[in-house]
């Protein structure tokens, strides 16, 4: 009797242990909170693209179509044959597939994707630019990416783009004669020549050049992303009603949903319809052996501060009260060691490798260290260890999947200013 | 000894509920159920009450933006000449602020603007003002909860 009475019990236990798991797993009912977290993730929730005051033709067609031009022009390089299109490629999301960026020579980072970039107010792995325009010329002027440097952009534009650049900017500033490298990032004899021409020609040539950076950044702000079927999913749980063929999840997208909202803490960082916060985190991602130290977030802060194309500089277009952004940037270096830009999980599972320098491989590998937390190499890692199990992980990267979705050229002649949810998409 | 079939069951609900006792371990501390989110609020030492009044209402997420904050004292009398010192804080998280807002503007009668105010996550957050001032030092906290 005894003996039954054990069995009945644990039959029970089991029972409800099975409906409870049953119940995380499906993901049928979603509570009150875990709706409100479907709708912040939902790509209808996206706020209009944030304006950019320091970039007055940020939203010019004329500048975007030039921007165009510029981005696919691979005579802005050292060996003519590197465009920012070299690592971004159009068909692969606007990134390259590449652990770290191959260019002129081999870079110490993952390129970046860039739809949906211009959401965010830093720029790079580590936000050492506090735009988009000065971010693109960053690559311009390094020597292992674009390894060119300003005054020769300067006689491209002026040789082969000079209609365009002035039906936006107005005539092309004089100069006298410039020689071919100078530049305050090129090699000894580039910089001495750069420190030799007038102040008026510097001044010039920075002109010429923040404006190529303005108007590659009006073309990338137009690049966005396009419903994925978790949005689909999610605008069917809004609107209550049953989710169409093209809007369904399976039982393990579903389960992968719920622990992303809930016990994986996933959507801490990866929030809102960008699936990022688009700030600095020290996630304990391990560093690449022969490569220069990285402290990440932590010494971006003073290269910002001193850039002069950042926002309150002599080239930004902003007031100095519209660059809140970089005067109340925080420079808590400690918290910031080895910290780097959650990116966005959109399309996420079609872009491996991760991280950024590409320290893992696949989904499975960054499931496998989020579930571990193992300790950071410097700073201190965010990360407490979930414990995931192999089933649970293999949820979350089912999950993952969903959020793949097109990458789209919003309309030149779209208002930059409205929803998401009212736009008509079109491919380029 | 053998397993009976009523033991292997046993075992494994056991270990089925200890793998959920357990998973239940790593979730975030949940927040304290009793949490004040006045918006006006006295210091740890009550020397000074403050209220704050966000620029945006709700208090936006992903967006920097300002505050007001109107110091008085025990007896409602406007601090003016105060140093303050901003801070903010994700109690159940290793990180704060993602911004370093400050005091910019003493706009007068007690009220001082703050600028630079920024929040990342959802969930519970603390900002504190850190008070230096004729009549003595004092810390008052705000809970937040942003959704």
């Amino acid at each position: 009797m005894a003996k039954h009475t054990h069995a009945a019990a644990v039959a029970i236990g089991a029972l409800l242990i099975g409906a409870f798991l049953a119940g995380r797993e499906t993901g049928a009912a979603w509570s009150k909170e875990e709706i409100a977290q479907l709708e912040s993730l939902w790509i209808g929730s996206q706020p209009p693209l944030p304006a950019d005051p320091s970039n007055r033709v940020a939203d010019d067609p004329r500048a975007g179509a030039f921007g165009q031009a510029l981005f696919f022009d691979t005579r802005l390089s050292a060996n003519g044959q590197v465009a920012c299109a070299t690592c971004h490629l159009p068909e692969r999301q606007f990134q390259d597939d590449r652990a770290r960026a191959r260019g002129i020579g081999d870079a110490t980072r993952r390129t970046m994707p860039l739809a949906g970039i211009a959401q965010g107010a830093w720029f790079f792995w580590d936000g050492r630019k506090d735009s988009l325009w000065s971010q693109a010329l960053g690559p311009l002027e390094n020597a292992m990416e674009h390894g060119t440097d300003r005054t020769r952009v300067l006689h491209l534009v002026r040789e082969h783009h000079r209609a365009s650049y002035e039906a936006v900017f107005g005539p092309m500033p004089a100069t006298g004669p410039l020689p071919q490298g100078a530049g305050p990032q090129s090699d000894e004899a580039g910089r001495a020549a750069w420190r030799a021409l007038p102040e008026t020609d510097r001044v010039a040539i920075n002109t010429v050049f923040a404006n190529v950076g303005k108007s590659i950044a009006a073309y990338e702000r137009r690049i966005r992303f396009a419903p994925s079927r978790f949005d689909r999913y999610a605008e069917a749980v809004l609107s209550g009603s049953e989710p169409g063929a093209e809007a369904q999840l399976t039982t393990d997208e579903r389960a992968g949903l719920k622990l992303f909202i809930g016990r994986a803490q996933c959507v801490q960082c990866h929030n809102g319809p960008s699936f990022s916060d688009l700030h600095f985190h020290n996630t304990g991602v391990p560093a690449v052996k022969n490569l220069p130290a990285d402290e990440g977030r932590a010494q971006a802060v003073a290269a910002v501060l001193d850039d002069e194309f950042n926002c309150l500089g002599p080239y930004s277009d902003a007031q100095p009260s519209q660059c809140a952004e970089l005067r109340f940037m925080s420079k808590d270096t400690p918290r910031l060691t080895r910290a780097y830009k959650a990116p966005t999980l959109r399309n996420v599972a079609l872009r491996p490798p991760y991280m950024h320098a590409g320290q893992l491989g696949t989904l499975e590998d960054v499931l496998n260290h989020y579930s571990r937390a193992p300790p950071a190499p410097a700073g201190r890692s965010e990360l407490e260890p979930l414990l995931l199990s192999r089933r649970e992980q293999h949820q979350l990267i089912a999950f993952l999947n969903t959020l793949s979705g097109p990458v789209v050229i919003a309309p030149e002649t779209e208002p930059q200013t409205l929803q998401s949810r009212a736009i008509a998409w079109s491919i380029e | 000894m053998t397993y009976s079939p009523v033991r292997r069951t046993a075992s494994a609900a056991t270990a089925l509920l200890s793998a959920v006792v357990f998973a239940g371990c790593t979730m975030l501390t949940p927040a304290p159920k009793d949490l004040d989110f006045s918006t006006s609020r006295s210091g740890e030492r009550g020397i000074y009450r403050a209220t704050i009044q966000p620029d945006a209402s709700p208090i936006p997420l992903h967006r920097i933006h300002s505050w007001t904050v109107e110091l008085k004292d025990v007896a409602g009398r406007p601090v003016d000449a105060a140093h303050i010192e901003v801070d903010g804080d994700m109690p159940q998280h290793r990180h704060g602020l993602p911004t370093r807002p400050r005091v910019t503007e003493a706009l007068g009668d007690g009220r001082y603007r703050v600028e630079g105010l920024k929040f990342h996550m959802r969930g519970w957050w603390t900002v504190s003002f850190k008070v230096d001032a004729p009549a003595g030092n004092d810390e008052i906290t705000f809970n937040l909860m942003l959704r």
